[in-house]
């Protein structure tokens, strides 16, 4: 389903957006690579199975780094508060139902649990954009220090060690329709972004807020309101990848997905967002997410064929940090051929 | 603006003898000797990493990458002459750490100078290829029986006071640490490079323009982080007697903290190194002693994070302020 989506906005923007096709040659082009080199492992439908279920863990969560980076900031804090938001729903499910909770039914308290995650992630959304528009702090810097404190507090929460519930898992191994229900979620937040950034005033405002802050304060926008909004649709997003982690891994640990932060910025970077701001695409985000999970998967069964040793699974983080500073380097060369040759300007 | 910078860092004092006085109340091992000697060792490494971090601050930019550079210099280091040379000098372990600190150093320096890439990004990549290296192709195992030259080095003394219970041993690297603050505090203050430094995170254009080679001065400060943090990963081996390839990584909060609480500011070209070794005092203070008036230890990381937030807040607050003034003028 989440092929067909990007499938149209492809189609709408086929003209117009290069980026983003020359991004689904790459993706396709990697596919295909891994299909001949591991055709017996990789190219097999249990493969595609894990795959799907897998990309959405971290896929949410770049939308939260996205539309912050589209502002021209960044929100280091996704992953705090996504554990936090996941540690607190856990506690809740726990306490309230389950063999050693109050014995609440737990009908009344799944969905209990998820509001207080969508809660959490919306205050630490709004904090970070509290901090970032009214008192002013770089965002680096306020999203570094929130991102500690979540983190923190998920560990004075639980004093540790993971909180495990299983009540969730009916989400995280579920399927509606054939599809597996993270792959929805997923699927349902990229049109929702595509339509807020696309089709709303706010969507213009983030766009506008991005390439030129200066601008967008002289044509009368609140750019304060702009950020704080911004901050905490970011959260709220961080809350729902938050409620994936705890339906997929049926455990809400405080340090989960330490790795994240750097996946979610190789994303937005590969997906052609702007670090600067002002620029990126839905599309081409979901096609980034794509890329990587076949990357990761396809690397990751090259590896441990090559090297049966248990230091394979180290090699994916020597690629991940390679492929960001290649990718860099890469829009630096296109931007700088764009700025000498004015005639293709868009 | 000068007044400010003043501010900021008595602020900070005060703070420090306000914590204190509120820890030796309620716990009197706090002002003995021995917690002195302890309390400068454990800022030792956070000490050197501060200076790095100073620096690139203070240039406009972030270096997220250095606790992965430190721990590659020291088991790379560690592991290179436990094959070649077991027997090597101290100072020797120094050395080749510091080099390979340096020639990481230079991977930041080439992305960041030659390309004019965002800092953080760059540097984020380089921390992931760094440590995923290390553990992918040079050792994922802790190394317990280090070189003699380490162990003796943990147990060298400068100064040896008779306590109650034990010795209180001040170690000799704090020299070194105050050694390397004085050299960042002479570089950024007579220095051009420093003059530099200052205006490339004022206004890098202004910078440019005024004839300051940013390339050059960007080379210079991604380097030079890298061989402090090639000396820094080296102590904390020696201090722990060991080299595990998965320590310091996760450390850089405390740092970043350290210094922004000192004052350096990532958008203006702020900071000092007598801020800077407050901040460090003051994050080792909160971080060492908050057990002793009954915090528990999970609360660290919410404190080293309010600690960042009050860091920055107050001189961001301030700019608002100062910069809602000047525009006001510039109305009128």
């Amino acid at each position: 389903m989440e092929k067909t989506t990007s499938r149209n906005s492809l189609i709408n923007r086929l003209p117009f957006d290069i980026y983003t096709l020359r991004l689904f040659v790459i993706s396709f082009a990697i596919f295909v690579a891994f299909s001949l080199l591991l055709p017996d492992k990789f190219l097999t439908i249990r493969n595609m199975q894990s795959m799907m279920v897998q990309f959405p863990e971290y896929g949410i969560l770049a939308f939260a780094i996205m539309i912050t980076m589209l502002t021209g900031g960044i929100d280091l804090s996704i992953v705090g508060a996504a554990n936090l938001s996941a540690v607190v729903a856990a506690l809740v499910l726990t306490r309230l139902a389950g063999e050693n909770g109050a014995g609440m039914s737990p009908v009344l308290v799944i969905p209990l649990a998820m509001i207080s995650a969508l809660i959490v992630g919306s205050i630490c959304g709004l904090f970070n954009g509290f901090l970032v528009s009214t008192v002013g702090i770089t965002p680096i810097l306020a999203t570094l220090g929130t991102g500690a404190i979540y983190t923190g507090l998920s560990f004075v929460v639980t004093g540790g060690p993971a909180i495990t519930t299983t009540q969730l898992a009916f989400i995280g191994n579920g399927y509606i329709l054939g599809l597996p229900i993270p792959v929805i979620v997923f699927t349902v937040i990229a049109v929702v972004f595509s339509i807020m950034l696309n089709r709303t005033t706010f969507g213009f405002n983030v766009y506008m807020l991005g390439t030129n802050p200066t601008a967008a304060l002289y044509s009368g926008i609140n750019s304060n309101r702009v950020l704080l909004r911004t901050y905490w649709i970011a959260g709220l997003v961080a809350s729902i990848a938050g409620i994936i982690f705890l339906a997929r891994t049926n455990s809400a640990k405080p340090d989960f997905g330490a790795s994240f932060i750097l996946l979610t910025v190789l994303i937005a970077i590969l997906g052609g967002v702007s670090y600067t701001g002002g620029f990126g695409t839905v599309s081409g985000l979901v096609l980034a997410v794509l890329s990587i999970q076949f990357l990761s998967t396809g690397l990751n069964m090259l590896m441990l064929e090559l090297f049966p040793s248990s230091a394979a699974i180290f090699f994916r983080q020597i690629a991940w940090g390679g492929l960001l500073l290649l990718v860099m380097v890469l829009t630096f060369y296109v931007d700088r051929r764009r700025k000498r040759s004015p005639g293709t300007q868009t | 603006m000068n007044r400010i910078f003043r501010r900021n860092e008595t602020l900070v004092a005060i703070t420090i003898v306000g914590l204190c006085l509120i820890i030796g109340l309620n716990n009197p091992t706090f002002f003995t000797v021995g917690n002195l000697f302890t309390l400068l060792r454990s800022s030792i490494v956070t000490g050197i990493f501060a200076m790095g971090v100073l620096i690139v601050l203070i240039s406009g930019g972030i270096d997220v990458s250095f606790t992965a550079v430190a721990v590659f210099a020291l088991h790379a280091t560690t592991k290179l002459l436990m094959a070649y040379s077991p027997d090597a000098p101290i100072w020797l372990f120094f050395i080749v750490a510091a080099v390979i600190g340096l020639g990481l150093g230079m991977i930041n320096a080439f992305f960041i100078a030659q390309f004019k890439l965002p800092t953080l990004i760059v540097t984020l990549g380089t921390l992931s290829m760094i440590h995923g290296f290390l553990l992918f192709a040079i050792g994922n195992q802790i190394i317990r029986d280090v070189p003699p030259a380490m162990t003796a080095f943990a147990r060298s003394s400068l100064m040896n006071i008779p306590q109650e219970r034990g010795m209180a041993i001040l170690h000799p690297a704090v020299i070194m640490t105050i050694v390397i603050a004085f050299g960042v505090w002479l570089l950024l203050r007579y220095t051009m490079l420093g003059r530099g430094i200052y205006a490339l995170g004022g206004a890098p254009e202004a910078a440019d323009r005024a004839g300051f080679n940013i390339t050059r001065i960007q080379y210079f400060i991604y380097a030079f982080v890298g061989l402090l943090s090639g000396i820094a990963g080296m102590t904390f081996g020696s201090l722990a007697r060991q080299s595990n390839p998965q320590d310091i990584v996760g450390m850089e909060l405390n740092v970043i903290a350290a210094v922004v609480l000192g004052g350096a500011t990532l958008t203006g070209g702020r900071g000092t190194v007598i801020g800077t070794i407050l901040g460090v005092i003051l994050v080792i203070i909160a971080n060492n002693s908050l057990i002793l008036i009954g915090v528990p230890t999970v609360w660290q990381r919410v404190v080293i994070g309010i600690i960042i937030l009050v860091g920055t807040g107050i001189p961001a607050i301030q700019a608002r302020r100062a910069g809602k003034q000047s525009f006001g003028l510039a109305d009128a």
